[in-house]
């Protein structure tokens, strides 16, 4: 029975966690390319439009489903639950720290441990694709369809580059299972990680990897299928409410799922870049250090007239956030062992999603024919010679 | 109902063949180049199926590896084939196998 | 009490069930995206029950490659030509009166030979047979099946190359 209940623990932590992620995620890409093209971003709900994700759920839930004439209504209505749920399953399989004790129960920070998590992982991000070219498919509009046949066409091409570039390092990690993929990068200094191993061969992977999940979460440079100001809005033009809230969850899970994937195999998932007995207190100094900056500049010289109390309440929270993990790292090695790996992995995540953002607002769209050269005549030969060569590389010296 | 207790490999065989005899139906009765493909495609997952149940029962894995095999000739075939289909639509404007008759008589 | 039903039981009718129906939705839909997505259907519930047979590297393969490749490119195909549903077909009387009733009597044959030329066929047990992981399966494709993996290998790039020469339009 323990088992059950603590999986079912993990399971409401996980999900809660994962569903809040992404309401701010699009709170924060908002705020970031704000603040990249000199904008304040979400401002009226909330201090700092803290509360925007909650107005937004409430505002899409409220409005009409609006299904349109001529469409075929069994699979318009399928698409998006297609996407969602496939988007949503693949967090199971992340590893999110190591094993842990707690109240006498030994158990891994992460809901299933599959001997073949790679695959599965793969296995999800290759049919998701459905979702997408369905909803296109069904909304009998041009411009959707036009999205889902771009859709599905740049998901094939760029999922070859994709799980090549995921092979890589699988040759060095020897296992599929992202548990002891990430074990094995552990135990030292960075460039333990896979990332940084068979310099600069992995590395290599690493970006191309990374490139293959841009264009497979459909985000820019890559979202030919939604192209707005080509193709309205691409393949769900024709979408409104929760259908269409539907489409846009997947698409940010789909993009946590892909950053903690990156993050467990090529850098190193919940390990800290150096030694434990000194990472363990980096969490604090840069919570300290936020909270003094915050402080500061709330107490000193506030932009504006509502900074004057919300700079110095987000600086005490962060000193106190610094002090939990001063705690943690000293006195109570209960917390630290969820605290410490969990504050390295989500870090890392947090760090690629900020790339995935501030890429979105720096580069412009490729066209479609760019695109499709891009992948086929560069991206794969680059990935193909990174596979080869690595693979002589652990031969030789394996 | 009564369930059994375990479920014997033939089972598996039986399902296999079942799947099978919609794939050969399909392919007699549709009319669409591209749903007669799809069903050849119903009967080679209906074949791997019993690959994959004889694996089980011999214990062996070989079962399994023909299966791999079928799959990657399966790729092949369905990349070939659509590009023939996407030929003759080209050059017909019709998906329908009845049109596709120049060398009838 | 009510007993628990055995959960290898209940799995394989589930998922044979479903695959029967989605397998007649192939058949018989009108649409060829319809009929498409119910062969996805078929291929998701043969993953399922490849992985009750223990080969789990199979079932992951048959997602990545059958569902997530090769009918992406027939969704892919269908959508690009977006030919409409199929037109009612000419009666085929050949085909109803003799095809299908001779299909069904072939499947009893089969079905009687399965039975009663393999009765005591070892019962499936999810977990008792774990050999088709991806470690054993690698080992004896690249040891014993080393020539049919090559030669498999030329036949995908000559496949490849086909398909490039024949779905290139003419320059004119």
């Amino acid at each position: 029975m323990d088992f059950f209940l603590v999986s079912l623990i993990k399971i409401v932590v996980v999900f809660g966690a994962f569903m809040t992620t992404l309401a701010y995620l699009q709170w924060v890409e908002r705020k970031v390319l704000a603040h990249i093209q000199l904008r304040l971003g979400p401002q009226r709900v909330g201090p700092h439009g803290l509360l925007q994700p909650l107005a937004d759920v409430i505002k899409l839930a409220t409005k009409e489903g609006l299904i349109p004439a001529n469409v075929n209504t069994f699979f318009y209505i399928l698409a998006p639950f297609l996407a969602v749920s496939l988007a949503l399953i693949s967090i199971a399989v992340i590893p999110f720290g190591p094993e842990i004790e707690l109240f006498g129960v030994r158990t891994n920070l992460e809901l299933t441990s599959l001997n073949i998590g790679v695959l599965l992982i793969l296995a999800i991000s290759s049919v998701g694709v459905y979702g997408i070219a369905l909803g296109g498919w069904a909304s009998n509009n041009k411009y959707s369809l036009m999205g889902g046949l771009r859709s599905s066409a740049q998901m094939i091409s760029y999922e070859l580059p994709m799980t090549i570039a995921l092979a890589t390092p699988l040759l060095v990690l020897n296992t599929l299972d992202l548990r002891q993929i990430a074990e094995r990068q552990g135990g030292g200094w960075f460039w333990n990680w896979t990332a940084f191993s068979y310099p600069p061969l992995l590395f290599i992977a690493f970006i191309v990897f990374l490139i293959s999940a841009f264009a497979e979460t459909n985000r820019v440079p890559f979202d030919l299928p939604e192209a707005e100001n080509e193709l309205v809005a691409g393949f769900h033009t024709e979408y409104s409410s929760l259908a269409f809230a539907g489409f846009f969850m997947a698409e940010y899970a789909n993009m946590v799922t892909i950053t903690c994937v990156s993050t467990t195999i090529f850098l190193g998932g919940w390990h800290p870049p150096f030694p434990a007995p000194y990472s363990n207190f980096v969490p604090t100094a840069l919570f300290w250090f936020f909270g003094g900056v915050l402080l500061f500049h709330g107490l000193t010289q506030p932009a504006r007239r509502w900074d004057r109390f919300t700079f110095p309440a987000f600086g005490v929270i962060s000193l106190g956030l610094g002090a939990i993990f001063l705690l943690a790292a000293t006195v109570l090695p209960i917390i630290g062992q969820i605290l410490l790996p969990v504050f390295w992995f989500v870090a890392k995540v947090g760090l690629l999603l900020f790339l995935f953002i501030w890429v979105r607002g720096t580069l412009p769209r490729f066209r479609y024919d760019q695109l499709m050269r891009f992948t086929w005549t560069f991206l794969f030969p680059v990935a193909l010679g990174c596979l080869l060569l690595t693979g002589l590389g652990v031969a030789l010296f394996g | 109902m009564m369930l059994p207790n375990a479920v014997p490999v033939s089972w598996y065989l039986i399902l296999s063949a079942i799947l099978f005899s919609m794939g050969v139906a399909g392919f007699l009765i549709r009319r669409n180049i591209i749903t007669v493909f799809m069903c050849i495609e119903l009967m080679l997952n209906a074949v791997n199926l019993s690959f994959v149940a004889f694996s089980y029962e011999l214990k062996k894995i070989d079962g399994q590896l023909f299966t791999f095999f079928v799959m990657v000739v399966a790729a092949a075939e369905a990349a070939v084939g659509l590009a023939i289909i996407l030929t003759v639509f080209r050059h017909r404007m019709s998906l329908e196998i009845d049109d596709v008759s120049s060398l009838k008589n | 009490m009510i007993p628990m039903p055995n959960l290898d039981v209940l799995g394989f009718l589930v998922l044979a069930t479903f695959a029967v129906l989605c397998g007649l939705s192939v058949i018989l839909q009108k649409h060829a995206v319809a009929s498409a997505l119910s062969l996805v259907g078929v291929m998701g519930s043969l993953a399922v029950l490849y992985l009750m047979l223990g080969a789990e590297f199979l079932a992951a393969v048959q997602m990545i490659v059958y569902a997530g490749a090769i009918m992406v490119l027939f969704v892919f195909v269908i959508m690009l030509l977006n030919s409409g549903s199929e037109r009612p077909a000419k009666a085929r009387y050949f085909a109803y009166l003799v095809g299908i009733p001779s299909l069904l009597a072939f499947l009893g044959v089969i079905s009687f030979f399965i039975l009663k030329e393999l009765p005591n066929t070892s019962s499936v047990q999810f977990g008792a047979f774990t050999q088709g992981g991806p470690a054993p399966v690698g080992r004896l494709l690249f040891t014993q099946y080393l020539l049919p993996f090559e030669v498999t290998s030329l036949l995908v790039l000559i496949a490849i190359i086909g398909a490039m020469v024949l779905a290139k339009k003419e320059i004119d």
